[in-house]
C-alpha cells in the first residue's frame, strides 16, 4: 500500500467515557489493541470501520481519508476499504455459505485487490461447508466464513474484534493459526483488538495499549507485553498484574500512602503524594506475591487481601505454579513453589489471603 | 347464489388487494424508521398507527367522511384532479381501508425489523453493501416471516371490515358493496340463505388464510435451521 500506515487523531465522547486516541500506526502485519474492557478498545475499531462519528478529529488509510470533522468529510463504512471479522461473525443467517461469500464478492467490484476466491477458500478449508446455513456451522466454522468473507472484498485492512471470544479452547487453537497467517498470506494488515493476554501475544507484530479511552504504550509487542508486565507467563519471564485502586490516605510520618484495591487497603512507599479519590494503578509482580491460609500475624508484610483461588497453574520444568486469586473484581497472580501448593492443599475455589510486601510495589 | 352477491365477493378482494399493496409501500419504510429510530416523535407516530386498533371504525369513518367531503381541501383536491367525488367511490374506501389497516402492516413488520440483528446490518455496510441494498438483501429476507404475516393479516383484516365502509362508501352495488355490508344487507331484509352464504365464503376463506400462515410460518421456521 502506498503511503501506508493508520494516522488516527480522535475524540468520542459516550456518557462519562471518553476515548482520546491519537496513533500513527505503520501498519504492516497484526497489529494488536489491547486492554481492559471499557478501555475503548471496541469504539476505536468502530470509529477506524466508520460504525460510529467521533465528535472531532481525522482518520486516514494511507491516502484515503475516512473521516475529518474539521473538513466536514465522513466516508460510510462501505466506502472504506476494510474487510471485518467480527466477534460473532455476523454471517447472513438467510444465505448459505457459498451465497456469504458471494455477496462479499458481487460488491467487491470496485474495490482496489482482487483476491481470488479458491485461494481464500482453500486457505481457509471453506469448500465442504458452501452448501451449509451458518445456523449449521459450529463457532470456528462460522468464524472461518466470516475471515473468508472479509478477505473477498479485497481490503486494504482487515480489522479482527474479539474474533476468538465466542469460541472454545479447542476452536481457538484451530483459528489462532489462521488469522495469524492470513495478513502476511494475502498482503493485508490487520487491526486486532482482544482483551485476552496470550491471544495477543500469540498475533501482534505490534501492540496499542489501551486503558480508559487513552493510549498507554504503543510499539513493538515483545517491547509493551514486557513493559508492563503483560508476558502471558510460561517459563520464567516476569509475570504480574496491574491492580486498579483509588487513593484512600497518606501515612507522612512514614512515607506510606494507603490505596484501596477492591475493598481493601494497601499501603505502599508514596513516590509522589496524590489526592484522596485519585485512582491508581498498583502494578505487582507475581514473585512478590505470597499465600497465607489465614490472616497475617507478626509478620512484616503489612498488606493481606482477601480473595478465592481461581485457578492454579504449574510452570513445566520449574519448580514453581502461578496462583490466579480473584480478589472481588479483580485478580492477581502469585508465583509460588509446586511445594508449597502441595502442602498448603491449595485448590480453585479455597479463600486466602494474598500478601503483598510493600517494598515491592509503586503505583 | 346471486351475481350481486358475487361482485361483492369480487370487489371485496379487490379492495384488499389494492390496500395490501398500498400499504406494502407506505408501512415498509414506516416500519422500518419506527424498528430503528430514537427520536422524541416516535412513540407519537406509534400512537398513530396504533389508534385504528382501539377507535371504533365509525369515528375513524366518520372524520375521514368530513375530510373526504368534496368542501374539504382532500375531498375537493381529489374532485378537482379525477372528476369525481371520493366519497361513495371505490377510492375512497381504498383511502379509509389503508388507514384502518394501518396498524395490522406496520406492527408485525416493525417487530421483524427489530429483530434484525445490528450485527448482519453492519456486516453488509462494510461489504460495500448500500442502506438500500442491505436492506433488500439481508433485512428484508431475515424479516420475511414479518412480511407474510403482515400481508396476510392487512388482506383479510380489510377482507373483514365494515364500519368505516359504511360511514365512507355507503352501500352502492359494484363500487362500494364489499361483502361484510352485503352480509348486513341480506340480514336486514331478512334473507338469511344468501347472508349465510357470503358468510361461509368469507368464514372460510379467512381460516384457510390463517392456515396457510402458521403452516409456512413453521415450515420456514424449520428451512431456517
Amino acid at each position: 500500500m502506498p503511503g501506508s500506515g493508520l494516522r488516527i487523531d480522535v475524540r468520542k465522547r459516550l456518557g462519562d467515557f471518553e476515548l482520546a486516541v491519537a496513533l500513527d500506526l505503520p501498519l504492516s502485519g497484526i497489529t494488536s489493541v489491547f486492554g481492559p474492557s471499557g478501555a475503548g478498545k471496541s469504539t476505536l475499531l468502530r470509529l477506524i470501520a466508520g460504525f460510529e462519528r467521533p465528535d472531532e478529529g481525522t482518520i486516514r488509510l494511507g491516502s484515503a481519508v475516512f473521516c475529518d470533522t474539521g473538513a466536514g468529510l465522513f466516508l460510510p463504512p462501505r466506502r472504506r476499504q476494510v474487510g471485518h471479522v467480527f466477534q460473532d461473525a455476523n454471517l447472513f443467517a438467510h444465505l448459505t455459505v457459498a451465497g456469504n461469500l458471494a455477496y462479499a464478492e458481487r460488491r467487491a467490484g470496485r474495490r482496489s485487490q482482487v483476491i481470488a476466491r479458491e485461494e481464500v477458500t482453500e486457505a481457509l478449508g471453506l469448500a465442504p461447508l458452501f452448501g451449509r446455513k451458518p445456523l449449521t456451522l459450529s463457532g470456528g466454522e462460522r468464524q472461518r466464513v466470516a475471515i473468508g468473507r472479509a478477505l473477498l472484498t479485497g481490503p486494504d485492512l482487515l480489522l479482527f474484534d474479539e474474533p476468538l471470544s465466542a469460541l472454545d479452547r479447542d476452536r481457538t487453537a484451530a483459528i489462532l493459526p489462521l488469522l495469524a497467517d492470513m495478513p502476511a498470506r494475502f498482503g493485508i494488515p490487520a487491526i486486532h483488538v482482544s482483551h485476552d493476554i496470550d491471544e495477543v501475544a500469540r498475533l501482534a507484530d505490534r501492540v496499542v495499549l489501551l486503558d480508559q479511552g487513552r493510549v498507554r504504550d504503543e510499539g513493538p509487542a515483545a517491547r509493551v507485553l514486557t513493559r508492563h508486565g503483560l508476558e502471558p507467563g510460561t517459563g520464567l519471564q516476569e509475570r504480574g498484574v496491574v491492580l486498579e485502586g483509588v487513593v484512600a490516605g497518606h501515612d507522612p510520618a512514614f512515607d506510606l500512602m494507603q490505596v484501596r484495591i477492591d475493598g481493601t487497603l494497601v499501603r505502599l512507599p508514596v513516590a509522589r503524594s496524590r489526592p484522596d479519590g485519585t485512582p491508581v494503578r498498583v502494578r505487582i509482580a507475581a514473585r512478590d506475591v505470597a499465600l497465607s491460609l489465614h490472616p497475617p500475624e507478626g509478620l512484616s508484610v503489612r498488606n493481606a487481601l482477601p480473595g478465592l483461588i481461581a485457578g492454579i497453574r504449574s510452570i513445566d520444568g520449574t519448580a514453581f505454579a502461578d496462583v490466579q486469586v480473584r480478589l472481588q473484581e479483580q485478580d492477581i497472580v502469585a508465583r509460588i513453589t509446586r511445594a508449597a501448593v502441595a502442602d498448603l492443599l491449595l485448590q480453585p475455589g479455597l479463600a486466602v489471603f494474598v500478601l503483598i510486601k510493600s517494598a515491592s510495589l509503586s503505583a | 347464489m346471486t351475481l350481486p352477491d358475487l361482485s361483492s365477493l369480487w370487489l371485496t378482494a379487490h379492495l384488499a388487494a389494492v390496500t395490501t399493496a398500498i400499504l406494502l409501500c407506505l408501512g415498509t419504510p414506516l416500519a422500518w424508521w419506527l424498528a430503528a429510530s430514537k427520536s422524541r416523535v416516535r412513540p407519537v407516530v406509534e400512537a398513530v398507527v396504533a389508534l385504528p386498533l382501539v377507535l371504533p371504525p365509525t369515528v375513524l369513518g366518520f372524520y375521514l367522511l368530513i375530510a373526504m367531503n368534496p368542501g374539504a381541501p382532500l375531498g375537493g383536491f381529489w374532485l378537482s384532479v379525477t372528476g369525481e367525488t371520493l366519497t361513495f367511490s371505490f377510492a375512497g374506501l381504498v383511502v379509509a381501508s389503508v388507514l384502518y389497516s394501518l396498524p395490522f402492516m406496520v406492527q408485525p413488520l416493525q417487530a421483524a425489523f427489530a429483530l434484525v440483528p445490528r450485527g448482519a446490518m453492519e456486516a453488509a455496510a462494510g461489504l460495500g453493501a448500500s442502506p438500500l441494498d442491505a436492506f433488500f438483501t439481508v433485512a428484508a429476507p431475515l424479516a420475511s416471516r414479518g412480511f407474510l404475516s403482515a400481508i396476510v393479516l392487512t388482506f383479510a383484516h380489510t377482507l373483514g371490515e365494515f364500519g368505516v365502509v359504511l360511514m365512507v362508501g355507503g352501500n352502492i352495488p359494484d363500487r362500494t358493496r364489499v361483502v361484510s355490508i352485503a352480509i348486513y344487507e341480506h340480514v336486514e331484509t331478512l334473507r338469511y340463505a344468501e347472508a349465510n352464504a357470503l358468510a361461509a365464503i368469507l368464514l372460510a376463506v379467512s381460516f384457510a388464510v390463517l392456515v396457510f400462515v402458521y403452516a409456512y410460518n413453521r415450515r420456514l421456521a424449520v428451512h431456517a435451521g
